[in-house]
């Protein structure tokens, strides 16, 4: 059984004559209490696809449903299954936490007691600011109250847009424990996040660009599935050193990663050695090379660079 | 169900008395208007300058004349010796109209049975000059009046009558007109407004993602601007009856009754404004320009319908306001019940049913 399908969705948006092109023939399956991530940098097309199965947009092609309703057709009883949380902040800030609460209860035709258990570690780290206005929460604190708010009705699939974006470690770290939790409880979850270090908590992703989907699997083994050597690089001026690896014939690709680069190799590599020796030529110093192993952020750059069909 | 509705009207509620700033806009605007209109911006005429050109300086004549100088609204100004003096007079700018009495003006009355005095009035104030001559008529007619007491059918040449308003008060006009006004705006730009908010906040998209209907969020909408509506009403049926001396001729409950059915109108109105907008500044400018505009200028309010190009006329039609400006002139002024209006009330109702019909099937389901 699973609570969301997706065959081959398309979607084109009008702007005046010309026409974008927001997604192209994706197609997935998420499976009951599974927490499924849409990994892919900014305009990869994951709104425009939490849109479509939340039935706020309609598909431009392909048929999609969820919790086995078909999201065209059935949209009124989806209406009644899903919790959805939109990318932008969308409660009544005037409102405080308390009255926001109650009235997305109301409007679901429950009440806060009722679902209290699924809220519960979230609504007690906001309850001590009840009757603060929502407009003046900080960025996590808006984020732990909008997934009150979507949860408050106990809904079977859950649509999350980027709910990290713009919120410290911290609360970024409580707010995946959160979700983890709600897996427990049997809620399927979609997320969309721009940030790839969260595809390693999700149970699958897919990873997004362009509209496409470069890879659907479980975070393991898209790692995995990156079979080339991969090199991390430091040495002293980092920005001299980006030209001399580019320069460097035994190189392919290179990325800026953190406070290092991380290289892959073509086939006139020799050793990392002979690269070390290439770099004090350069007059590079505290020359530190390093076997790693791929994480998603390498095999999405990776993916990003292979032609598309 | 109904749960649903309270709570999204109590929320509705709550963002309107959190918004302090709006609030006294909406609740004092109608006490601006009124005493604005009331007692700075008439259109009453009062102390005006005359001059008078009075050859036969008879018994009539110089107790027209009298009359003229014992009525607050005209001041005689001078005393004109020759034709010749009216168009210095008036060039000079210091009188708003000439009267003119001819030569024998007593023995034409008394053995013609027939006299006429010519009244020449400035209009390039148009309004001022339509009035002062109004003035002018009314008090050739009470002269006139006297006269019949008389034995003998005398007859002074003017045929005018005031009806419903003889002194001819501003407040009577403006009255019905600010009323129309005031629903107009809290109504209709307040409701777009406010559905727009959702829109642009992107709350639309969780309320849209929500089994709460359609149509509930609609009459939720609208539920508290009616309220207002009816409390802003009150003000000004209040402060027009107190501070301005203008009294209700006709039935007060058909008259809350029909401003009920109007603002339905103007709710169903900003309704449809906002389904058809995305951002607030857009909701606003369509009210003001393409609502209230209109309604200033066709409703009658301003200017008289029957005075305008055949096309205007038509088109004055469409302007709720029209009707409804008729509909309290003959309610609080002329007294009238609903036989009188219930022409008018039918037209608003087709109106109010069309515009929510539209507004229900352009309300958007999804986000596009």
């Amino acid at each position: 059984m699973y609570s969301i399908t997706a065959h081959n969705i398309g979607k084109e948006y009008k702007n005046g004559k010309a026409v974008v092109t927001a997604l192209r023939d994706v197609s997935l399956q998420v499976k009951a209490g599974e927490l499924f991530g849409l990994i892919g940098p900014d305009g990869a097309g994951k709104t425009s696809l939490l849109r479509i199965l939340t039935t706020l947009l309609l598909p431009t092609k392909g048929t999609a449903s969820v919790a086995g309703l078909d999201v065209v057709k059935e949209y009124k009883k989806i209406r009644q299954k899903i919790g959805y949380m939109p990318g932008r902040f969308s409660l009544y800030q005037d409102l405080s936490v308390q009255e926001n609460l109650d009235f997305f209860a109301s409007i679901f035709n429950t009440s806060i007691e009722a679902n209290y258990h699924l809220i519960k570690d979230i609504y007690e780290q906001i309850a001590p600011f009840k009757h603060r206005k929502a407009g003046k929460l900080s960025g996590g604190m808006k984020q732990k109250l909008a997934l009150s708010c979507a949860l408050i009705h106990k809904p079977e699939v859950l649509f999350l847009d980027e709910p990290t974006t713009g919120v410290d470690v911290v609360s970024r770290k409580e707010f995946w424990q959160m979700l983890q939790h709600l897996k427990q409880e049997g809620l399927s979850i979609l997320v969309a996040t721009p940030y790839m270090d969260e595809a390693a908590l999700c149970d699958r992703v897919a990873l997004m660009q362009d509209g496409r989907f470069l890879q659907i699997n479980t975070p393991e083994d898209i790692i995995h599935s990156y079979t080339q050597p991969l090199w991390s690089v430091k040495a002293s001026s980092m920005y001299a050193l980006l030209q001399h690896l580019r320069d460097y014939s035994g190189i392919d690709t290179v990325f800026p990663f953190g406070e290092t680069y991380h290289i892959t190799t073509s086939h006139t590599w020799q050793s990392p050695e002979a690269l070390h020796q290439y770099l004090q030529q350069q007059g590079q110093e505290q020359i530190t090379i390093q076997r790693i192993t791929a994480n998603i952020e390498d095999v999405f750059m990776h993916l990003m660079n292979q032609p598309h069909d | 169900m109904f749960a649903q509705f309270l709570s999204f009207v109590k929320k509705e509620f709550l963002h309107i008395w959190r918004d302090k700033r709006t609030l006294f806009i909406l609740f004092g605007m109608p006490v601006v208007q009124i005493t604005l209109f009331g007692f700075a911006l008439t259109n009453e005429v009062k102390n005006a300058k005359i001059a008078i050109l009075d050859p036969s300086k008879d018994a009539s004549s110089l107790r027209i004349t009298q009359r003229f100088a014992a009525s607050q609204y005209f001041d005689i100004e001078q005393e004109l010796q020759s034709p010749q003096q009216i168009e210095s007079a008036f060039k000079e700018g210091k009188i708003k109209m000439a009267l003119i009495f001819p030569t024998q003006f007593e023995y034409n009355l008394q053995h013609g049975g027939q006299a006429s005095i010519q009244i020449i009035a400035d209009a390039s104030d148009p309004n001022v000059a339509t009035t002062v001559t109004n003035y002018a008529n009314a008090i050739i007619g009470d002269e006139q009046q006297a006269l019949l007491g008389s034995k003998l059918p005398y007859n002074i040449n003017t045929s005018m009558r005031m009806l419903y308003n003889p002194q001819l008060k501003g407040a009577y006009n403006f009255v019905p007109g600010v009323m129309a006004m005031i629903l107009l705006l809290v109504s209709t730009m307040m409701t777009s407004i406010s559905v727009v908010r959702e829109k642009e906040n992107g709350t639309m998209e969780i309320l849209l993602a929500s089994p709460l209907r359609p149509i509930l969020i609609i009459i939720a909408k609208a539920i508290p601007y009616l309220l207002l509506s009816m409390v802003n009403i009150g003000t000004i049926l209040l402060l027009s009856v107190f501070a301005l001396d203008l009294p209700i001729a006709g039935s007060l409950g058909l008259l809350l009754a029909t401003s009920m059915l109007f603002t339905i109108t103007a709710l169903s109105l900003g309704l449809l404004i906002s389904t058809l907008t995305a951002s607030q500044q857009i909701a606003m400018l369509i009210s003001l320009v393409g609502m209230f505009l209109p309604t200033l200028m066709l409703s009658g309010f301003m200017f008289p319908i029957e005075n305008m190009p055949i096309p205007l006329q038509v088109m004055s039609n469409i302007i709720p306001a029209k009707w409804y400006f008729i509909i309290v002139k003959s309610i609080m002024i002329k007294g009238l019940g609903i036989a009188a209006i219930w022409k008018e009330m039918l037209i608003l109702t087709g109106m109010t049913i069309g515009l929510i019909a539209l507004t229900a099937r352009k309300f958007k389901i999804r986000l596009e």
